[in-house]
């Protein structure tokens, strides 16, 4: 990759679950715009290493920083105005709340906002410009007053993204976001993918192939909590262990 | 010495008492998740029905006890099946307010039929006044409450740890949908337990009817005492709860022996700082 | 959380309906005004329920707006109401620096409490605020040098208000002064609920774990909350201490802890206006049936519950929500 610094870094990162070693010693580095995606066969330990990563678990052993920062002793919450978003592999939105309102929140969280009591937050007019202008980008635009619940699952995750991106993160690390989609449709995912600004790195975790190929420069395969290999598309695709690992794991899966 | 003895002996028989209403509510909470406030209701049921059956009906204890366990434990299932599973997975909120509405209603139908009185139990004469224990005197009635009541535990944990049964309500405890996917009913299953769990609580306030007096504001009376066992014993646990119920029996029993006029301030500011360090109990994860 | 009672009102309304929205409250508004003139029999109980309605207000800002189901709110209207009380004996009787005293002493008491309380959630939570309200209460129980303890604070009497207007035995003064109380807290409260930071406590009652994930500091938010609810608890306690000139140890029971939340369930949580419409309806129901039997009263309640829980979730402007949303469906139609 390029010669900068990486945005996002794990050093030796470890997690046991009792016995279990589910994230054993991983070194990863993300750089900023790098697209990347991590696949493994399932219980790799990919939704427990982007836990570990945001920071809703916490490492049994090992660092993580973020633009150099060591964040390890960090909350989620902390990391989240350092620039680490994440959307969710089972959705979690506000189900009785606008699609607006959904945005808004996230915004004016971001925006330091929302300790505001007496003002009301209809005339928060610069915050509710953004709303619009993240809904325009996901094409939520048709649907901005309707209840969250009401929506179709695919556009739901449109909304998990959208409210994500508008905490402005560095890093965006997308936890299946496809997940739910049928495979013909995540395209739609792959084009709003395409449309964010080149120097957030995103981090995908995804079962859909054909998604993770068309939209990672680089790829990790993630098995048994460990980095197997890392490389290009091409790479990866040539690899025979991870063929035999984990392409056979899906055919089996699959049949 | 006689102090302690009579604390020791005094506490651990209120303990059991607790233990034996509370349990029920720890495992049926663990199992379903419900927020159920309305436990202490079945105790005050079995605590009429025993004392209606030995007053009015002439009944021995020992016969009394079994069948007002046996009246609660199929009002407890009939009402799972009727009501308490239509609130399955709504809101804390509302089956707060369902419990509480069902609290209220057994305290009206309760004082119709009872009046608004605490019921007198009548012990038999072997029963009644005080035996000695080493110089120290003791009403034996407890003896008898501390020995059923330790029987009816022994029980209990045996039907628990090694029984088919027993292993089913752990399963689905600890994980309720792998218990479903290995073939269990987990319908049948809450209705069962929680018919079993109305049926020990029926068996302590009815054992217990002269350690918490048996009136029409029993479930709201005595409600914090049985909350705080299931909060700190640890949910769908019964062992969390023997700990807790014993301990707050005794610290109970001394504070009130001890420092009268402090009454039971010690221990629910001791419950509060507990349930702060620990908020899923004594045996629940940190 | 998600508490489909809650539904209903997170929907913009639909056009058309805005303008009855606005002015039928505007009209209950001055209609009460007129209580005094029109029937002044009534004008103690009036303001008994203004101060309840309060009460329920508070509470609604917790269980309606943020999703904290506590079972120990009395614990800070007695506290206002002790405040108010005690001082009154003691310090000052100016009716003003005891109720501004009693928010004060709510809110430092609700401050205090709930940041230790606000750290769980759960059957831990409720436990708590079980616990704490039991405290508070064996507490007032004890000092009865202080309280009074059983008997309650007697004898309680306030200055003119504002040095002029005294506590008349006809109640005008105490009406139109807790009213007053109560419309200035409905503003405050309509006005937080309406503010991102009221929003941010709707996005924690749906999904606290999304919050946290946006970045919000869910603990401080939810302590923010418990702190304005108790300092309006704190100020219904005061002026029933006021108005009343009486502090029962009832007011730091979980009877009244159940009350207030059987009031505002039966109006409907999370709409502002639940508290207004559960209040005199809980009042006059119990009045009907208390009056022959208190069993009666206690059926009633338990029956309430029962068929909100089941059948009407959303209390009564809830159902009337439903109502009119099916006929305007069937109209347009």
């Amino acid at each position: 990759m390029s010669g900068s610094a990486p945005i996002l870094e794990t050093r030796g990162l470890t997690r046991f679950f009792g016995p279990v070693r589910v994230t054993g010693d991983v070194d990863f580095t993300l750089h900023p715009g790098e697209r990347r995606a991590i696949i493994g066969p399932n219980g790799a330990g990919k939704t427990t290493f982007v836990n570990l990563l945001s920071g809703r678990l916490a490492p049994s052993s090992g660092q993580v920083f973020l633009g150099g920062e060591n964040v390890t002793a960090m909350s989620e919450a902390r990391r989240i105005k350092l620039g680490l978003g994440r959307t969710f592999q089972i959705t979690s939105l506000f189900p009785n709340l606008s699609v607006r309102k959904n945005v808004f929140l996230a915004v004016a969280e971001h925006e330091g906002v929302a300790w505001n009591l007496f003002r009301s937050a209809a005339s928060h007019r610069r915050q509710f410009d953004r709303v619009d202008e993240l809904l325009d980008r996901v094409g939520l635009s048709d649907v901005a007053e309707v209840p969250a619940q009401d929506l179709p699952y695919g556009r739901q995750r449109l909304l998990e993204i959208a409210v994500t991106l508008a905490l402005r993160p560095r890093v965006l690390l997308l936890d299946e976001p496809a997940a739910g989609i049928p495979t013909s449709e995540s395209h739609i995912i792959l084009s709003i993918l395409d449309t964010l600004p080149k120097d957030i790195a995103v981090l995908l975790i995804d079962h859909d192939m054909d998604l993770v190929f068309r939209f990672a420069q680089r790829i990790t395969v993630l098995v048994q909590g460990s980095v197997m290999v890392e490389g290009t598309p091409a790479e990866i695709a040539a690899n025979e262990r991870v063929r035999k690992i984990y392409l056979g794991e899906s055919d089996h899966a699959a049949a | 010495m006689t102090a302690v003895v009579t604390i020791l002996f005094f506490g651990v028989a209120y303990g059991m008492i607790l233990y034996l209403i509370s349990v029920g509510l720890s495992v049926t909470m663990g199992l379903m998740g419900f927020v159920n406030l309305a436990h202490g209701v079945f105790a005050m049921l079995g605590g009429y029905a025993a004392v209606t059956l030995m007053n009015q009906l002439g009944l021995s204890l020992f016969a009394a006890l079994p069948l007002a366990c046996a009246m609660v434990t199929v009002v407890g299932f009939v009402l799972e099946r009727t009501l308490y599973s239509r609130l399955y997975g709504r809101s804390e909120l509302d089956q707060v307010l369902f419990s509480m509405g069902l609290i209220l209603i057994s305290m009206a139908l309760v004082r119709v039929v009872w009046g608004p009185l605490a019921q007198p139990v009548q012990l038999p004469d072997y029963l009644k006044g005080q035996s000695v224990v080493g110089g120290i005197e003791l009403p034996t009635y407890r003896f008898v409450l501390v020995a059923f009541g330790t029987a009816v535990i022994v029980a209990l944990w045996v039907i628990f740890e090694r029984t088919l049964f027993g292993a089913r309500i752990r399963a689905a405890v600890d994980n309720r949908g792998m218990a479903q996917a290995i073939g269990i009913d987990t319908g049948r299953l809450f209705a069962v337990t929680f018919g079993l769990g109305t049926g020990l609580a029926a068996l302590g306030g009815a054992l217990g009817a002269d350690v918490l007096a048996i009136a029409p504001n029993y479930p709201l009376h005595y409600i914090v005492y049985f909350m705080v066992v299931v909060a700190v014993g640890g949910l769908g646990s019964i062992r969390g709860p023997f700990i807790a119920a014993l301990s707050i029996g005794l610290a109970d029993t001394a504070c009130k022996y001890l420092l009268p006029e402090m009454g039971s301030v010690f221990i629910f500011a001791f419950v509060f700082a507990l349930l702060l360090w620990r908020p899923n109990g004594i045996t629940g994860k940190r | 959380m998600t508490d489909r009672s809650n539904a209903a009102v997170l929907v913009l309304p639909q056009a058309g309906t805005v303008g009855a929205r606005k002015i039928l409250p505007m009209l209950l508004w001055v209609a009460a005004l007129a209580i005094p003139t029109f029937a002044p029999g009534y004008t103690p109980l009036a303001s008994q329920i203004v101060v309840m309605i309060l009460f329920a207000l508070s509470l609604d800002l917790l269980v309606g707006f943020t999703g904290i189901v506590t079972l120990g709110h009395a614990a800070l209207f007695g506290a206002g109401a002790y405040t108010a009380g005690i001082m009154a004996l003691r310090l000052t009787n100016d009716p003003l620096i005891t109720a501004l005293s009693g928010m004060a002493v709510a809110a430092l008491v609700g401050l205090v409490t709930g940041s230790c309380m606000l750290r769980t959630k759960g059957l831990a939570f409720l436990v708590l605020s079980l616990a704490a309200a039991f405290m508070l209460h064996e507490l007032a129980n004890m000092a009865t040098s202080v309280t009074g303890g059983d008997d309650g604070l007697q004898g309680v009497s306030f200055a003119p208000l504002l040095g002029v207007f005294e506590f008349d035995f006809r109640g005008q003064t105490a009406f139109y002064y807790s009213l007053a109380c109560l419309f200035a807290a409905f503003l405050l409260v309509r006005r937080v609920v309406n503010s991102p930071f009221g929003w941010s406590l709707r996005g924690i009652r749906e999904n606290d774990g999304r919050m946290r994930a946006i970045g919000c500091p869910i603990y401080r938010r939810r302590l923010a909350a418990y702190v304005i609810s108790s300092a309006l608890a704190g100020l219904a306690g005061a002026l029933q201490a006021q108005i009343t000139q009486f502090v029962a140890l009832r007011s730091l029971s979980l009877e009244l802890s159940g009350d207030v939340l059987i009031m505002l369930i039966l109006g409907g949580a999370g709409r502002l206006y639940g508290a207004f419409v559960g209040v005199p309806l809980f009042m006059f129901a119990q009045d009907l049936l208390a009056k022959e039997d208190p069993a009666n009263w206690y059926l009633g309640q338990g029956v309430i519950l029962l068929v909100m829980t089941l059948f009407v979730p959303g209390g009564v402007l809830g159902l009337v929500e439903r109502v009119r949303r099916s006929l305007g469906r069937g109209g347009r139609r």
